[in-house]
């Protein structure tokens, strides 16, 4: 099977904003070269956009072969149709069994697409995948109560897998990227990106964050995430928050955490004023280890943190950074 | 205008007590009280704002089990003015294809300005259903809206759909597709009034016949993934709880996420 490419293991680069690979697929690409050692299949990384170059060289420190198909209706257009429409084509032409993708919102969007298109099914929200004579995958569900192991009952299938479930390694030589092309007209409406807005304070995507420092209804207002925002920069990490906070106007949805926000798994999740209500708990009680600091030794966050500093967070916070600024030096 | 919003009752999770059945790992919908997902209700209330400064109705679809019209109603509460559900035996066990299919099945005789679904919903988390949709019907797709203006004279709609650095405007003809985000607003209390008014609603009961999906390969029986088991997950060691003046809880804290490599 080695060369052919049928039977491959498939990797989705996406893009980030200006055009690199964005932090997940380096991570899905990892994942997926280590399943495709075990399985003795070809991967192939797929990257589809305006200007795929710079993406495609990156991933392919990851895999031993990169496909690029430029397709400039996707600089002005929303992607994920398009992106979705070409990956289904090359998956009819070149016959890979598996599709691995990121479980963010482009991961999503191309999922949805290239499943209704090529008639695979699904497995979602991966935190882990191994093989046993096809993909074996592991999800975290119900906020992390539960593990389940699920596969395909055919030889064919998309996971999309979350952030931070494997560290990103490149391979030990890099692989080759070769052009292709994808014939046929666009069949789904194209929907025209009309303007872009900058949002203030919108950083990176928490949900790749290593360490989110993290504010609740217990920092009071939009003037006591100043505080958070100081220990994310010290910590070199990402600001997250509670609905209670979205909610009041403090911060922007996009760094909420939670049920109806993002699921993280950081390396490091500092909780400040955050009681750990279950909506919360399920966006962030997978990261690997929780510090919170709370007035209240009875919030439910007190019985699943790691360490839990009893205090006012306006004392306990400032002495922290003070802590973490000493020991940078 | 009218729009279709696509709801799903899900077992509630501020009970914490959702689980699966031992015997198929299917989720046991009997063991905890169904709620609207979340992320619905967002769809919801942002299609009844749209109606309330349009004009027209707001019109549920569900694809879910037979108990499903007691949840259902808790959204008409709200303020739609009926809805659809489809329900069928077959249809148990359904996979994300199969959902795709027979919710996309469910709105191609229907019509409607504008279709809202919720970003994902609490307890399958895939997020994908919606696109899959979208493209069996050949819908635009406009996804992560935390905003919606729709032109009902041009017969266009804009979203704002949410990205890493802030926002694409996006336009698209409708009839569209459309993924609800929380950016939306926060959903409305049903009001007493609407509560009554929601016990005479019609709410349209549909097997997969009645939408034309009667020999269509959905359900459990043709499902492309299966559970094979689960676990919880190790338990976290046990809470350390320090009570020391900020200085020193401060110092604790350092020392403990460099004796874990973290800092």
């Amino acid at each position: 099977m080695a060369g052919s490419g049928a039977g491959a293991i498939w990797v989705h680069g996406e893009l980030a904003p200006g055009g690199s690979l964005a932090k997940i697929s380096a991570e899905v690409a990892t994942l997926a070269r280590t399943i495709g050692e075990a399985a003795g299949r070809d991967v192939v990384g797929v990257v589809v956009g305006a200007d795929p170059a710079v993406a495609a060289a990156e991933l392919a420190t990851y895999v031993p072969r990169v496909l690029t198909v430029t397709e400039p209706a996707t600089a002005e257009h929303a992607a994920g149709t398009i992106v979705g429409q070409r990956v289904a084509a090359l998956i009819e032409r070149e016959q890979p069994a598996y599709l691995l993708t990121g479980a963010g919102p482009e991961g999503r969007d191309l999922a949805g697409v290239v499943s209704a298109l090529a008639d695979w099914g699904v497995l979602v929200n991966a935190v882990g995948v191994t093989w046993d004579d096809r993909p074996v995958v592991s999800m975290s569900i119900f906020g992390g109560r539960l593990t389940t192991t699920s596969r395909f009952t055919g030889d064919h299938g998309i996971v999309t897998v979350r952030p931070n479930a494997v560290t990103a390694a490149p391979a030990a030589a890099p692989g080759t990227v070769e052009a292709t092309t994808v014939d046929g007209e666009l069949a789904l409406p194209l929907v025209p990106i009309v303007e872009r807005l900058e949002a203030a304070g919108v950083a990176a995507p928490i949900e790749e964050a290593r360490i989110i420092v993290a504010g609740g209804r217990g920092v009071g207002g939009p003037d006591g995430f100043k505080i958070v925002n100081e220990l994310a920069e010290a910590l070199g990490g990402a600001v997250g928050a509670t609905r209670a906070a979205v909610d009041s106007g403090w911060i922007p949805y996009a760094q909420q955490i939670g049920q109806t926000g993002k699921i993280v798994k950081p390396a490091l999740y500092l909780a400040l004023g955050i009681s750990g209500a279950i909506q919360h708990k399920v966006g962030m009680q997978t990261a690997g280890t929780i510090v919170a600091v709370n007035r209240d030794p009875d919030a439910p966050i007190a019985e699943f943190a790691d360490v839990v500093v009893i205090g006012d967070l306006f004392e306990v916070a400032p002495a922290l950074l003070a802590a973490l600024r000493a020991r940078a030096g | 205008m009218r729009i279709v919003v696509l709801v799903k009752p899900v077992p509630d999770t501020a009970s914490g007590g959702e689980r699966l059945r031992p015997d198929d790992w299917r989720l046991d919908r009997q063991a905890i009280p169904t709620v609207v997902n979340a992320n619905d209700e967002y769809a919801l209330e942002a299609a009844l704002k749209l109606t309330e400064a349009h004009g027209g109705e707001v019109v549920l679809v569900s694809m879910a089990g037979a108990g499903a019209p007691d949840t259902m109603r808790k959204a008409l509460a709200m303020g739609a003015a009926s809805g659809a559900l489809v329900t069928d035996d077959a249809l148990a066990g359904s996979d994300i294809v199969s959902t795709a299919r027979v919710l996309a099945g469910a709105l191609r005789d229907m019509e409607y300005d504008l279709v809202l679904a919720g970003a994902d919903t609490s307890d399958g988390g895939a997020g994908v259903v919606p696109a899959g949709i979208a493209t069996l019907l050949g819908l635009p797709y406009l996804s992560y809206a935390a905003k919606i203006e729709p032109n009902p004279d041009a017969g266009t709609v804009r979203v704002n759909r949410i990205t890493p650095t802030g926002y694409e405007v996006l336009e698209a003809s409708m009839p569209a597709l459309i993924v609800a985000t929380q950016a939306l607003g926060e959903p409305r209390y049903p009001s007493l009034k609407g509560i009554m008014a929601a016990r005479s609603k019609t709410l349209e009961t549909k097997g997969l016949a009645d939408i034309g999906a009667g020999d269509a390969p959905v359900g459990g029986a043709v499902a492309t993934t299966a559970v094979l088991g689960s676990e919880a997950p190790p338990p976290r060691a046990a809470t350390r709880v320090i009570r020391e003046p900020a200085d020193e809880a401060a110092r604790q804290v350092v020392e403990f996420l460099a004796e874990r490599r973290i800092i």
